[in-house]
């Protein structure tokens, strides 16, 4: 039996092997190109041939860019943590309970996330100017909720129909209200569906332009993406195409960390006894 | 829907005592359904609030902005004028070549990514060695700001500059290689999407039931489309249902890739160009009605064709 598990672990190498050159082949371009010098840049080479952090001395030089910085965190994660709490709320009552209007719920959810937001953009500029919330934080968090929920919705609650549902019975036989079978039986059981939502909502905050772009003016509030693309149209005639790549790996690194925490939750959840019972 | 198991078996208990107490026991059964529509009501509150709040109004607003001649340059000319905008749109040949770029693109990108995604959830989910490298790399793609990668493909391609770059053409001044591009970006971007939900799905499989199957002799390929897909039909019809959705609106990568030169615009990057650039709001209020439109045509597709298993259908959940 030894030779054949050593064949299939070299298989699955050769495979892991594939995915990882998919997964950087992209990504270590675009750090090499934040490395290589201004004499190099346009060489056309893959590696850079005499790195220098020029690029990253510009952009880490710019009040500007660390304070979107800073932004970009402190908005996605309000707005992640609140959005699941409401979507992992809305997602049970979908999937489990009888009540009036749940269908005209999840039209109402589809509609949302369905919606081209470049059609949203002017009506929402017009309401948070007049109601004060332009270019504030809860400005970018309120609308990055309210576009995150039809995804944790839809997530969740396919998460919940799967869910072995004779314990939530089994925990109201023994005497347990709805909300306490939800709350103490059903809630631990969808953890792994709740942290896979949870990176899934904290990267499409982390990804939006439109809005970060459309409703903030000044570094109170805008986010990284929208700084980078005015951090780009500062040089008309010469495109900084260091700084940019430099940009870029500075926002990927934060999305890095965060993915690496909650992995190893994920798969300690997805592989912890609750689902096999 | 009788009832739920607790007022059901109360019921069932309370049938063998006299008809007094039976009053009793049919009282606490409307009760507990109460309480259920009460907390169902009280669970998805907070986020109907949130989403109508942001949502529903801009929506309207939308609407009523496309039956209008409403144009920031002349301010003075704003009238109501029924339908005259989509009139306008439907029969520009830009809006067509749009429409049929973003068709395609949809179309052969999210087909791409369900297969390459199927394949990558299969690996993150059965690997024998360094899963949890594999599965946080696979991530990578992902959790990558859009814009990001857009610039890395982008730098790749141009010539004099990328490790892409052929010598002697500049593939994103041309149409074909330019949508090629853009398919790539998209699918490089967004396999890991499908591959996450999909890998959630597979991890709700019973080990037991593959077991089973491969004992009576069913090959890998059986047990693959003959066990597993039918149980994470759920995950698929999430998966597939929101990459479409999403695919149809690209924007993004276009707009970083092309800026939509070459006739590559999506309906998106036409209804951005009117909306902003044009400063007509009418007429790019009328397009994204028409996207809103066919995004719902796509989505009333796929439910019909999942039948029960779409969300927000009874039954499936309350064995």
């Amino acid at each position: 039996m030894q030779p054949e598990t050593t064949n299939r672990k070299l298989m699955w190498w050769g495979v892991n092997a594939i995915v990882l050159l998919y997964a950087f082949i992209p990504v270590l371009w675009i750090v090499s190109l934040s490395l290589k010098d201004d004499a190099t840049l346009n060489d056309g080479n893959y590696f850079p041939t005499s790195p220098s952090d020029d690029s990253y001395t510009a952009i880490f030089n710019n009040s500007d860019f660390l304070r979107a910085l800073a932004n970009s965190i402190g908005i996605c994660i309000i707005a992640t943590l609140i959005a699941i709490a409401f979507g992992t709320m809305a997602a049970y009552a979908i999937a489990r309970l009888d009540f009036p209007g749940k269908r005209t719920i999840v039209a109402m959810a589809l509609l949302v996330s369905m919606f081209p937001q470049i059609a949203l953009v002017t009506p929402l500029f017009k309401i948070e100017t007049a109601v004060g919330l332009f270019d504030t934080w809860p400005g970018l968090i309120i609308p990055y909720i309210a576009f995150a929920l039809p995804l944790a919705i839809y997530t969740l609650s396919a998460f919940f129909r799967e869910i072995p549902w004779d314990l939530e019975k089994a925990a109201k036989m023994d005497g347990a209200t709805p909300y306490q079978a939800f709350r103490r039986v059903i809630t631990p059981l969808a953890m792994p569906g709740i942290f896979t939502t949870a990176i899934l909502v904290f990267i499409s905050c982390w990804n939006d332009f439109l809005f970060a772009l459309s409703l903030t003016s000044t570094s109170n509030a805008r986010t990284v993406p929208a700084a980078m693309s005015y951090f780009t149209g500062a040089t008309t005639f010469e495109k900084p195409t260091g700084p940019i790549a430099a940009a870029a790996v500075v926002i990927t690194i934060p999305i890095v960390i965060f993915v690496l925490v909650f992995q190893r939750r994920i798969v300690a959840g997805l592989t912890s006894g609750a689902v096999k019972g | 829907m009788t009832a739920t198991p607790t007022a059901a078996a109360a019921q069932a208990a309370e049938d063998r005592m006299d008809d007094g107490t039976l009053d009793i026991a049919r009282q606490r059964h409307t009760d507990a359904k109460r309480a259920e529509r009460k907390l169902g009501l009280m669970l998805v509150g907070p986020a109907v609030v949130i989403m109508l709040a942001v949502a529903a109004y801009p929506i309207l607003y939308a609407f009523w902005l496309s039956l209008n001649k409403a144009d920031l340059r002349q301010p003075d000319a704003n009238k109501f004028i029924w339908f005259d905008n989509y009139v306008t749109v439907l029969s520009s040949p830009i809006w067509w070549t749009a429409f049929g770029v973003t068709m395609l693109i949809t179309i052969v990108g999210a087909t791409l990514e369900l297969i390459f995604g199927m394949l990558l959830a299969i690996v993150m989910h059965r690997t024998i060695v360094g899963r949890g490298l594999v599965r946080t790399s696979a991530l990578v793609p992902y959790a990558i700001v859009t814009v990001v990668a857009a610039f890395s493909w982008r730098f790749a391609w141009t010539q004099g500059l990328g490790w892409l770059a052929p010598e002697n053409s500049a593939p994103l001044t041309e149409f074909w290689p330019s949508i090629g591009i853009i398919i790539l970006a998209e699918v490089w971007k967004t396999v890991p999407f499908m591959a996450l939900l999909l890998m959630a799905g597979l991890a709700l499989v019973p080990e037991d039931l593959l077991k089973a199957a491969s004992m009576d002799g069913a090959t890998a390929w059986k047990r693959f489309w003959l066990v597993t897909v039918p149980l994470i039909k759920p995950a698929i019809l999430v998966a597939l249902l929101f990459r479409t959705l999403d695919a149809f609106r690209v924007f993004d990568n276009i707009f970083v890739l092309t800026s939509g030169s070459n006739q590559t615009s999506s309906v998106s990057m036409v209804a951005y160009s009117n909306l902003i650039r044009g400063l007509n709001l009418g007429i790019g209020s009328a397009m994204s009605v028409l996207i809103f439109i066919t995004t719902g045509i796509i989505a009333f597709a796929f439910i019909k064709f999942f039948g029960a298993a779409a969300p927000g259908s009874d039954a499936e959940g309350r064995r």
